[in-house]
C-alpha cells in the first residue's frame, strides 16, 4: 500500500513538465504575454501615428459638420447635419435594402427551390441553370450587371418605358405613383391594423376549434376579408382621402410620383437574384430531407398531395431549411456593403467618408464593426425565435 | 335458415383492356416528364414560353449580332451613336474584349515582361494537373512542390529585381493575375490557418478558446469589405511610422484572415463530426496532442468537409473581386475601369465586358465545385451516416 503511494507521489513528480494542467497554464501564460505584448505595441504605434497627423482620438468628431449630400436620404438630412446623422442614415439604408432583398430573395428562392425538384423536367432544368449561373459568379459582377449592362443603358427619361399603374422605367430610375394621405386617412391605418389583429384573433379560435372538436373553419378567406375590407371599408367611410401623385411626363425629366433610384434598384435586384440561388439549393435540400416514409404515411392516411405538403413536408423541411437561411440572411445584410461599388449611400459607404474626411479611422471601422455585427445579431435572434417556434418539441 | 350461395363464376371472357401506355421511348418520356397532368402541362407551357422568350435574344446577342473584332467604338455603335451598325441593333461587342485581352489579363504588367505571368501558370497548369488526377503518383512531392517551391518560384518570377529580372511594382499587375495568385495564396494561407483556429476553439484552455471564438465571430460578423477597410486603412496606423505595406500584400492579409475565419467553422463541424471513440482511442495509443490531432482526427474530420471546404474556396475567389473597393484591379475591376475607355464606350460595352468576366468566374467556380463533388464520391468510405 504504501509503496504504490510512494510511487504514485514519484510517478507524478517524474512528469511534472508532463502535466496537462500545468502545460495548459504555461501555454496559456504565453498565450497572454504574446497577446498583450502586440496590444501594447500596436496601441503605442497608433497613439505615436495618431499624434504625427494631428488627429483626435475619441467620439466628438460625430457632432461635426459633415459638409457632403447624401443622394438617398430616409430621414431628414442635408450637408449641414452632423457625422452622426449621416452614419444613420446609411446605416437606414443598409436596413432598408437589406430587408427588401431578404423578402425578394426568399420569394424567388422558394420558387426556384421548390421547381428543381419539379417532375417537371423543363421547369427542373431552368431552376438548374438559375441556380448554377448565380451560384457561381461574383455578387459585385451581378451588381455591375445591373447597374451598367441593364439599367444605365435604358432610354433616356423622355423615352420612358410606360408600365401599367402609371409607373415609368427610365435610366434614372423607377417612377411609380405616391399615395398623398389626406385628412382623415388615419382611419385606414386603424382599421388595417384592426383588421389584422382580427385576423390572428380568428386563426386563434379556428385553431383552438379544430383542436377541440374537429370542425374546420375557412381561416384563409375570413383573414383577406378582414385584412383587405376593413381598410377598404375605412376609405369609402371617410370620404375617399387617399389619393396618388402620378408621376408626370415632362421633356427633360418625370416629376412627381416616387423615384426609386439605379443605385437602389441594381443593389436590391442584384442582392435577390444572387441571394435566390442559394436559398433555393437550401430549400431543395431541406424538402429532400424529409424521408420518403413520411410522404407514403400522411398519403396512407388519407391525406390529399396539397395537405401532405402543408402538415406534413413543409413544416418538417422548414427545421432543416431554418438555420442555413439564417446565415444566407446574413450574407445577404453583409453583402450589402457592396453598394458603395456604385455609390448607393449605404453604412459602408457613408461611414468611408466621414473616415476619409476625419481621418478617424479607428472609429470609423470601429462604428462600422458594431454596427454590422448589431445587425447580425438581431438578424440571428429574430430568426432563431423563428427556429424555436418550428423546432420539433420533444418530451 | 339456408345459406345463401355466394359463389359466382364469370363464364364469358372479359373484354381485353387496351394496350397500356408505352413506359420507354421519347413519347413516354414526354408524358411522364412534360405533360403527365394538368398543372404540369400548364408549368412546361411556362418553362417553353420562357425558353423562347430568353434564348432566342441570348443567343442573337451573343453569337449572331455579336462584333468580334474591330478597331474601335464605331464597330459596336449605331448610325445614331456616331458607328456602322444599324439603328436598332444589339449585339455584344467581343471586339472590345478582343482589343482588351492582354489587359484583362495582365493588367498594366509590362507587354515585354508578360512571359513571366505565362510561364508561372505553366508551371501551375503543370503542377496541379497531377495533383488533381488521382492515379498519378507522387502527390507528397507533387503537394511540396505546389505549396512551397512554386509560391517562392513564382514570388520571383512575377516580382523580378532578381537574376537579371526587371522589377515589377505589384501596383502594374491587374486582371486575371491578381484574382488567382489572391485567390491561390488566400487558399494556401486560410486552410492551415482556419484548421489551428478550429483545433483553438475545441482547445480546452479557456484563453485560447475564447480569444479564437471572438476572432472567428468578430470576422463572421463583419462584411468583407470592412476588413479590406480596416487592412488598408488601419494597419498603417498599426505600424510604426515609416513601415508601409505593400497594398498587395496588405489585401492579401484581409482575404487570408477573413477566409479563414469561415474556413475554422467549417473544419470545426468536421471536428464535432468525428465520434469520442476516435479522440479516446489516440489518447490510448499514448500519442500527444499533435500526433493525434494531424495523425488521427484530421485526415477523417477534414475529408468529411471537403464540400464545405470548397464552397469556402469558391466564395473566397468570387470575394477576391472586392478588392476594386480598395482601388485593386482584380479581373472584374480592370473590367469596370475600361468601361471609361472613351475608344471603346457604347451602350453593348459595359454588357460584353461584363459577360465575359462572369464567364471567366462561372468557369472557375463551376469547375472547382464539380471536382469537389467527384472528390467527395471518390473518398466516400461508407462510413456516412
Amino acid at each position: 500500500m504504501a509503496s504504490q503511494e510512494v510511487l504514485r507521489e514519484e510517478s507524478s513528480r517524474a512528469s511534472f513538465i508532463n502535466d496537462p494542467k500545468i502545460r495548459s497554464l504555461f501555454f496559456q501564460t504565453l498565450v497572454v504575454i504574446v497577446l498583450f505584448g502586440s496590444v501594447w505595441w500596436i496601441v503605442q504605434n497608433v497613439i505615436d501615428n495618431l499624434q504625427r497627423l494631428h488627429i483626435a482620438s475619441g467620439f466628438g468628431f460625430l457632432k461635426g459638420r459633415a459638409g457632403f449630400d447624401i443622394s438617398d436620404t430616409p430621414i431628414a438630412y442635408t450637408s449641414d447635419s452632423t457625422y452622426g446623422r449621416a452614419i444613420v442614415v446609411g446605416l437606414i439604408n443598409t436596413i432598408i435594402v437589406a430587408v427588401a432583398g431578404i423578402i425578394t430573395a426568399t420569394i424567388i428562392g422558394f420558387v426556384i427551390g421548390i421547381g428543381r425538384l419539379s417532375q417537371n423536367w423543363l421547369i427542373q432544368k431552368i431552376c438548374t441553370v438559375y441556380v448554377e449561373i448565380f451560384r457561381n459568379i461574383p455578387p459585385l459582377l451581378v451588381i455591375f450587371f445591373w447597374y451598367s449592362g441593364v439599367l444605365a443603358v435604358l432610354p433616356a427619361p423622355r423615352d420612358s418605358y410606360h408600365l401599367p399603374f402609371g409607373s415609368f422605367l427610365n435610366q434614372r430610375g423607377f417612377y411609380f405613383p405616391r399615395p398623398v394621405w389626406g385628412e382623415g386617412s388615419w382611419l385606414i391605418v386603424v382599421a388595417l391594423l384592426v383588421g389584422i389583429a382580427m385576423a390572428w384573433f380568428v386563426a386563434r379560435t379556428a385553431r383552438q376549434r379544430q383542436m377541440a372538436t374537429g370542425q374546420q373553419f375557412p381561416v384563409l378567406w375570413t383573414s383577406v376579408a378582414l385584412i383587405v375590407g376593413l381598410p377598404l371599408l375605412a376609405y369609402v367611410l371617410s370620404g375617399f382621402p387617399l389619393s396618388f401623385d402620378l408621376p408626370k411626363q415632362s421633356t427633360f425629366n418625370l416629376t412627381g410620383g416616387f423615384q426609386v433610384k439605379p443605385e437602389f434598384l441594381s443593389l436590391y435586384l442584384a442582392l435577390s437574384c444572387y441571394t435566390a440561388a442559394f436559398i433555393a439549393e437550401i430549400v431543395r435540400a431541406g424538402i429532400r430531407g424529409v424521408s420518403k416514409g413520411q410522404t407514403e404515411a400522411a398519403a396512407a392516411l388519407g391525406l390529399r398531395s396539397g395537405s401532405i405538403l402543408r402538415l406534413v413536408v413543409v413544416p418538417q423541411a422548414m427545421r432543416i431549411v431554418i438555420p442555413p437561411l439564417t446565415s444566407q440572411y446574413l450574407n445577404l445584410t453583409k453583402n450589402s456593403s457592396l453598394a458603395i461599388a456604385i455609390g448607393y449611400p449605404d453604412l459602408t459607404a457613408t461611414a468611408g467618408t466621414v473616415l476619409n474626411q476625419t481621418g478617424q479611422a479607428v472609429e470609423g471601422v470601429l462604428i462600422m464593426m458594431i454596427a454590422y455585427l448589431i445587425l447580425s445579431l438581431v438578424t440571428s435572434a429574430v430568426m432563431n425565435v423563428v427556429n424555436a417556434r418550428m423546432a420539433l418539441v420533444e418530451r | 335458415m339456408q345459406e345463401h350461395d355466394m359463389s359466382w363464376v364469370r363464364t364469358e371472357m372479359a373484354l381485353a383492356q387496351p394496350a397500356p401506355a408505352s413506359v420507354s421511348g421519347p413519347g413516354a418520356w414526354v408524358r411522364r416528364n412534360l405533360i403527365g397532368s394538368v398543372g404540369d402541362t400548364i408549368l412546361t407551357i411556362l418553362g417553353i414560353v420562357i425558353v423562347a422568350w430568353v434564348l432566342p435574344q441570348v443567343i442573337n446577342w451573343a453569337f449572331i449580332n455579336a462584333v468580334w473584332t474591330g478597331p474601335d467604338r464605331t464597330v459596336c455603335a449605331t448610325v445614331a451613336q456616331g458607328g456602322i451598325q444599324p439603328d436598332g441593333w444589339s449585339g455584344a461587342c467581343w471586339a472590345f474584349v478582343n482589343a482588351k485581352f492582354g489587359q484583362f489579363m495582365f493588367g498594366t504588367y509590362p507587354v515585354e515582361e508578360r512571359w513571366r505571368p505565362i510561364l508561372v501558370a505553366i508551371l501551375f497548369t503543370a503542377l496541379l494537373v497531377p495533383m488533381l488526377i488521382p492515379r498519378v503518383p507522387r502527390k507528397g512531392l507533387n503537394a511540396i512542390l505546389l505549396f512551397l517551391v512554386l509560391p517562392i518560384v513564382s514570388f520571383f518570377l512575377l516580382v523580378g529585381g532578381v537574376f537579371g529580372l526587371p522589377h515589377v511594382e505589384t501596383s502594374r499587375w491587374g486582371g486575371l493575375l491578381i484574382t488567382l495568385s489572391l485567390s491561390f495564396v488566400g487558399i494556401a494561407v486560410s486552410l492551415p490557418l482556419g484548421t489551428v483556429l478550429a483545433l483553438g476553439r475545441r482547445s480546452e484552455m479557456p484563453i485560447v478558446k475564447t480569444l479564437c471564438v471572438i476572432f472567428i465571430e468578430a470576422v463572421r460578423g463583419i462584411p468583407l469589405i470592412t476588413v479590406l477597410f480596416f487592412v488598408s486603412v488601419m494597419l498603417p496606423l498599426f505600424l510604426p511610422a515609416g513601415v508601409t505595406f505593400d497594398k498587395y500584400l496588405r489585401a492579401l492579409i484581409g482575404v487570408s484572415l477573413f477566409a479563414a475565419a469561415y474556413m475554422a467553422e467549417v473544419v470545426r463541424g468536421g471536428l464535432q463530426a468525428i465520434p469520442k471513440g476516435q479522440y479516446e482511442g489516440a489518447d490510448s495509443l499514448g500519442l500527444g496532442y499533435w500526433q493525434k490531432m494531424g495523425l488521427i482526427v484530421l485526415p477523417q474530420a477534414l475529408k468529411l468537409v471537403i464540400p464545405g471546404i470548397v464552397n469556402t474556396f469558391i466564395g473566397m475567389f468570387k470575394d477576391t473581386s472586392l478588392v476594386l473597393i480598395i482601388s485593386m484591379f482584380d479581373l472584374l475591376g480592370i473590367v469596370k475601369q475600361n468601361f471609361s475607355d472613351a475608344n471603346w464606350a457604347t451602350a453593348q460595352t459595359a454588357k460584353s465586358g461584363l459577360v465575359f468576366a462572369a464567364f471567366v468566374f462561372w468557369l472557375f467556380c463551376f469547375g472547382m465545385s464539380r471536382y469537389s463533388m467527384y472528390t467527395e464520391r471518390r473518398l466516400d468510405t461508407g462510413h456516412k451516416r
